[in-house]
């Protein structure tokens, strides 16, 4: 029993893990006033570009550094279309995440089936992971999952303790006063959104380079979406976003567990995508999510 | 000396709007022909697989108005939500919860029923049934404050495991062979073809008819004119004693009905049982986002931009066998003209004006 | 970078906006230890051309010079460089963030990291060299606005802030918080700090500046001496006329009461009371003022009168009839019209056609619409009647109304509200931010109004306006009436101390008695 609860855990964390990581680039997207809906597209961008070049290099800390590239790169048309066009959010979010779609699609046609000779495997942390019960379960996981909980603490200090974050939220509550303080908006924007889009193509490299080894079409599966709805629920803070996005893991894992034993996993998921509405609804919703939508 | 200068258009001419359209489409027609070169497939013959595909022959023409018509009855209700700034993207579930109120209005009483009496009664179910699942957001927006994009995106996912759930549990159909399918409609309840297609030409009228009456209703009538006030000017509308609320509602209602109209005409007109949700709809609810777009919000204009990317659906679809390229090539598509629409639309509100002058 | 500025001059400053000239040609200049007034009505350009200083616009021609050098001023950042810093009328601070944060965000010198922590002891020191007494961790929006205008002083100054630009800076202050203001002033003059003070208060521009450079419609008309000068000559360099203080108002007897307010009580955004237990009347042939220093509750009582805001205690009756509480249509219909403050935000939806918002209130009166169609003829008809009658100037009837001018709008809306002849005209701050001839034009037929036998409730914080119109003027101060008075009562005098709570005409009437 105690080995299942362990591997349940250990698992958990395991899905996440690329939650976490779209979550941490959404919120900062957000947090300066630009709604970003296109992180499915960017996901799969992600995980394509993470794939082809680990697949043809055999390097894949190579196909994560591209990956992250590419998503950046993506990212800017949705910048260039909400900052400077001033355009609607919601469509050019959308738009990202068909172009991102249909890219990732076209571009790794010819890697379906696939599977890579190598990843990135699990690494145990000298010492910690030697410790009884949690020490496997915290410490013997892949650089992602430490990478992802490092990066939200990050974020977190970032936007709560640095003058670059007191602008990423200024930018965001009220651009205007923002820019009469000599803050140029439109690069923390820019800025914004493209890291964001590294943060989600991350999360995309998680799922073809290390939680599995191959590309196929449709493999994000909606995470882009419970991304944006985790970044309601963690009410926009990096750390409370670890919280969601791991319970959110835990509830993929329950859904296959539970398959075998003849309950539809289907069931399961159904009330987990419900409670960022309602997190949403009880608390005061924040500006950058009413700006312009 | 020359220098730009942007600043609000006053106005613009009809055939100025025309015109950045035909361009903003061309020139993102431009875009998609370089992703594919890039990625490695012959833009020309790629394009010219499309139109043929779509538009070029008979076979194909016929499939293009078929899948146009849940994107009319769809972007019409969209456009109508849009116009005040409602932003509904759950026409995907709107239309899955039309398609299975409809359906259980055939399964139950089609046996007993002709099909003069079942057929509209199906129809009315699955309005009631969209226009259900829009109130949700709906009511959540005007009571909680949630924000409609994360609700209606949210109420996307629940509705299609419900649908799942439906069809492995209580309605799975004892004569499938296992599969998680539904019994078929009875005949009664199956709308009839065009002679040599799949165009079920009840939907088809009722699509057209719908979207006429609704741009009457948008630019003719008292909820139009209050719809258009709220989409502009919310706090003008409260002011000028416009009733949020109900307005809100009807907007909703009337665009999750039309959605869920569109869901029966698929079942009763194309798939004739319950399946799952993506075999029932490919996309039509996020595809009609840009068909709204491209439409202007106008839902007049919704037909043309309907067949026009149904046209793209079903060539999409015939690359696909043709060039072995993947499902995802549409959304190419769909995001590249959606970005280069957004621009147009950029160039129409505002004024680029290249002078001459000593000034910068 | 950082050096102190001795003198900025601007030179031959000129600056247009769609074909109007907002700023011509204009020349000024200010030296150390000296308050220049910067004075002239809304609408004269002085705000556009401090914007100008403060890197917000660029001049279409003209340059700045500080200490006799040629600078150039692209934006907010490059001003602050230069050692300019400016409060705006409406504070530009983050109200869900921290003193310290608002401070931080435009502080040249902040550190990168930590800066909460590093900045907080050059903020204290400021705070306590003014005896501003701020506390740095509390929210903005938990701060009365004269404790955000220190906020906004002292951001500018812990920038070495060497010309100080204040917008209006006493509009939002109540008499006793403008007191303290010019204490701080006057210490900053005697630092050596530059100031340029934008009014159109003459009492104020009197009192503190040195000299005054006065504008009108975008043109300097001259620079003096404050001292020389009398109010009456300084108000005639502004308005280009001598003003008519007084408009023909005869008295006339009070008729049948149109709008009772008994005992009202209205909650406002943030949940408390805001409007205390308030009760009035006003009359047929009368206007009725109430003059106070914004966010007194006269916002939330013209809501709860016109049904946008729930009132939770106390009734409201129009003619006799019941209308708390009933929805903005019901009593639109019972004979209540309705301008808003912030006109464009509340009175119109921009992007529509002039003639579909002539229609906003009245869409769906049997004149405008038959069955559920809109007549358009008819609206159009009724559009072109009203542009007439109301003077709104545009080219044609065709055009999205955010293309008309503020005055125009104003018009329109006007125009709109007392074409039904409202038994109960509510005005909110009818002339803020218009031009003389639009605002002489508006107070003519708010007069005009209460000839023809209508009541009229004006909102206002102009107290000239005030004394020019009403009949009767109330006072409030915290959601309390502090008195209402006749027109020739001579206790108006000491309007500004109630509108400062210090004075009290009815204690006994539900006040608080410790004011």
């Amino acid at each position: 029993m105690e080995e299942l609860i362990l591997s349940v855990v250990q698992r958990t964390l395991v899905a996440g893990t690329p939650l976490l990581l779209g979550t941490i680039g959404e919120i900062i997207s957000e947090r300066s006033g630009i709604l970003n809906l296109g992180v499915e597209g960017v996901m799969a961008v992600g995980a394509v570009t993470a794939f082809i070049v680990t697949h043809h290099t055999g390097n894949p800390w190579l196909g994560l550094c591209a990956a992250i590239v590419a998503g950046m790169l993506i990212s800017i048309v949705h910048a260039f279309a909400s900052v400077s066009l001033q355009s609607n959010q919601v469509v050019s979010g959308l738009a990202l995440t068909m172009l991102g779609l249909g890219v990732a699609g076209l571009l790794g046609k010819p890697y379906v089936g696939k599977p890579l000779a190598i990843k990135i495997n699990a690494m145990p942390i000298p010492f910690l992971s030697d410790i009884p019960v949690v020490g496997p379960v915290l410490f013997n996981q892949s650089p992602f999952f430490y990478m992802a909980v490092l990066l939200a603490i990050g974020a977190w200090f970032v936007l709560e303790h640095t003058l670059l974050g007191i602008r990423i939220r200024s930018t965001g509550e009220n651009p205007k006063a923002t820019e009469t303080q000599g803050v140029n908006v439109s690069l923390v924007r820019y800025l914004s959104v493209i890291a964001g889009g590294g943060f989600s193509a991350m999360a995309g490299a998680h799922l073809s380079i290390s939680y599995s080894k191959s590309w196929i079409e449709g493999m994000t599966a909606g995470r882009g979406w419970i991304v944006i709805a985790l970044t309601i629920f963690a009410l926009w803070n990096p750390l409370r976003a670890m919280v969601g996005a791991f319970l959110f893991g835990g509830i993929f894992v329950l859904q296959y567990m539970l398959q075998p034993l003849g309950i539809s996993p289907n069931f399961l998921a159904m009330p987990s995508p419900q409670r960022p509405g309602h997190a949403g609804g009880t608390l005061p919703p924040r500006r950058a999510l009413r700006a312009r939508l | 000396m020359l220098h730009f200068k942007v600043s609000d258009r006053e106005q613009i001419s009809a055939i100025g709007t025309f015109l950045t359209l035909v361009l903003a489409l061309t020139a993102g027609m431009v875009v998609i022909g370089l992703i594919f070169l890039l990625c490695g497939v012959n833009p020309f013959f790629a394009f010219k697989k499309i139109f043929s595909g779509s538009f070029g022959s008979v076979f194909g023409f016929k499939e293009t108005i078929t899948k146009a018509i849940p994107l009319i009855l769809i972007g019409g209700g969209l456009a109508l939500a849009f116009k005040a700034k409602f932003w509904n993207i759950g026409a995907e579930s709107q239309l899955l919860m039309g398609a299975i109120f409809g359906t259980w209005v055939g399964l139950h009483w089609g046996p007993v029923l002709p099909s003069p009496v079942i057929v509209p009664l199906m129809f009315v179910a699955g309005f009631i049934g969209g226009a259900l699942w829009g109130l949700i957001p709906a009511i959540l927006k005007i009571r909680f404050a949630i924000n409609e994009v994360i609700s209606t995106l949210m109420l996307n996912y629940i509705c299609a495991e419900f649908l799942i759930l439906l069809i492995v549990g209580p309605w799975k159909s004892k004569k499938k062979f296992g599969f998680p399918y539904t019994d078929d409609l009875p005949d009664s309840a199956i709308l009839s073809l065009l002679p040599g297609s799949r165009i079920h030409t009840a939907t088809l009228i009722l699509a057209v008819v719908a979207v006429v009456v609704l741009a009457i209703v948008i630019y003719k009538t008292r909820f139009g004119y209050e719809v258009r006030v709220i989409g502009e000017n919310p706090d003008a509308a409260k002011y000028a004693g416009i009733d949020f609320t109900r307005t809100t509602l009807l907007i909703m209602a009337i665009s999750g009905g039309m959605a869920g109209l569109a869901g029966i005409g698929e079942v009763a007109g194309i798939h004739h049982y319950l399946s799952y949700p993506d075999s029932i709809s490919s996309g039509y609810g996020f595809t009609a986002i840009i068909v709204a777009w491209l439409a202007k919000l106008n839902p007049l204009y919704v037909i043309f931009s309907g067949i026009f990317f149904s046209g793209i659906l079903v060539g999409g679809d015939a690359i696909q066998i043709s060039l072995g390229l993947p499902a995802a090539t549409v959304d190419v598509f769909n995001g590249t003209l959606l970005f280069f629409l957004i621009m147009g639309d950029f160039f129409t509100k505002n004024k680029i004006r290249v002078l001459s002058g000593e000034r910068a | 970078m950082m050096h102190k500025i001795e003198t900025l001059e601007m030179v031959n400053v000129s600056k247009s906006f769609h074909g109007v000239r907002a700023n011509d040609n204009i020349n000024l200049k200010v030296s150390s230890g000296e308050i220049l007034g910067l004075l002239g009505e809304n609408g004269a350009g002085k705000t556009t051309l401090m914007n100008i200083l403060y890197g917000i616009y660029q001049p279409d021609a003209g340059e700045i010079r500080v200490n006799g050098q040629r600078v150039t001023i692209d934006s907010p950042r490059a001003s602050i460089e230069h050692g300019i810093g400016m409060v705006h009328q409406h504070f530009m601070l983050i109200q869900n963030h921290t003193v310290i944060e608002n401070i931080a965000l435009g502080y040249a010198r902040a550190p990168g990291l930590f800066p909460q922590k590093k900045i907080r002891k050059s903020i204290v020191s400021f705070s306590e060299k003014f005896n501003f007494n701020i506390d740095p961790d509390k929210k903005v929006w938990q701060l009365s606005a004269g404790e955000q205008q220190r906020v906004e002083i002292v951001k500018a100054l812990v920038n070495g802030a060497g010309l100080l630009i204040l917008d209006e800076p006493t509009s939002v202050l109540t008499p006793q918080e403008t007191r303290d203001f010019f204490q701080v002033l006057e210490k900053m003059r005697k630092d050596g700090q530059l100031i340029i003070l934008i009014s159109h208060k003459l009492d104020e521009i009197k009192k503190l500046c040195d000299r005054v450079t006065v504008l009108r419609k975008g043109q300097v008309v001259g620079h003096v001496d404050a001292e020389q000068m009398d109010k009456r000559s300084l108000a005639r360099m502004m308005v280009g006329r001598d003003v008519i203080f007084s408009f023909s108002r005869e008295k006339m007897p009070r008729k049948e009461k149109v709008l009772d307010v008994a005992d009202v009580t209205v909650v406002g955004d943030k949940g408390y009371p805001v409007v205390n237990g308030i009760s009035f009347a006003v009359y047929r042939n009368e206007i009725f003022g109430i003059a106070g220093v914004s966010g007194n509750g006269q916002r939330e009582l013209v809501e709860a009168i016109t049904g946008l805001r729930t009132v939770t205690h106390g009734r409201i009756r129009i003619n006799d009839k019941d209308i708390t509480n009933q929805s903005p249509r019901k009593i639109y219909n019972n004979g209540v019209s309705h301008v808003p403050e912030e006109r464009i935000r509340f009175g119109i939806a921009p992007n529509l056609f002039l003639y579909e918002n002539a229609i906003l209130k009245q869409h769906h009166q049997k004149k405008f619409s038959r069955l559920t169609f809109l007549a358009y003829g008819r609206i159009k008809a009724h559009t072109r009647q009203l542009i007439k009658e109301f003077q709104v100037a545009t080219p044609s009837i065709n055009v999205q109304t955010k293309n008309l001018s503020g005055g125009n709008i104003q018009k329109l809306i006007l125009g709109r509200e007392i074409s039904d002849k409202p038994d109960l005209l509510v005005a909110s701050h009818p002339t803020y931010g218009l031009d003389v001839g639009a605002t002489e034009y508006l107070r003519n037929q708010l007069l005009k109004r209460r000839t023809e036998g209508g009541a009229v409730l004006l909102v206002s914080e102009d107290l000239d306006e005030l004394f020019e119109l009403c009949d009767r003027t109330a006072v409030i101060f915290k959601g309390r009436f502090m008195g209402i008075l006749e027109s020739d009562d001579p206790r108006l005098a000491d309007i500004g101390l109630m509108m400062a709570g210090t004075k009290n005409l009815r204690p006994g009437d539900g006040a608080d008695a410790s004011l």
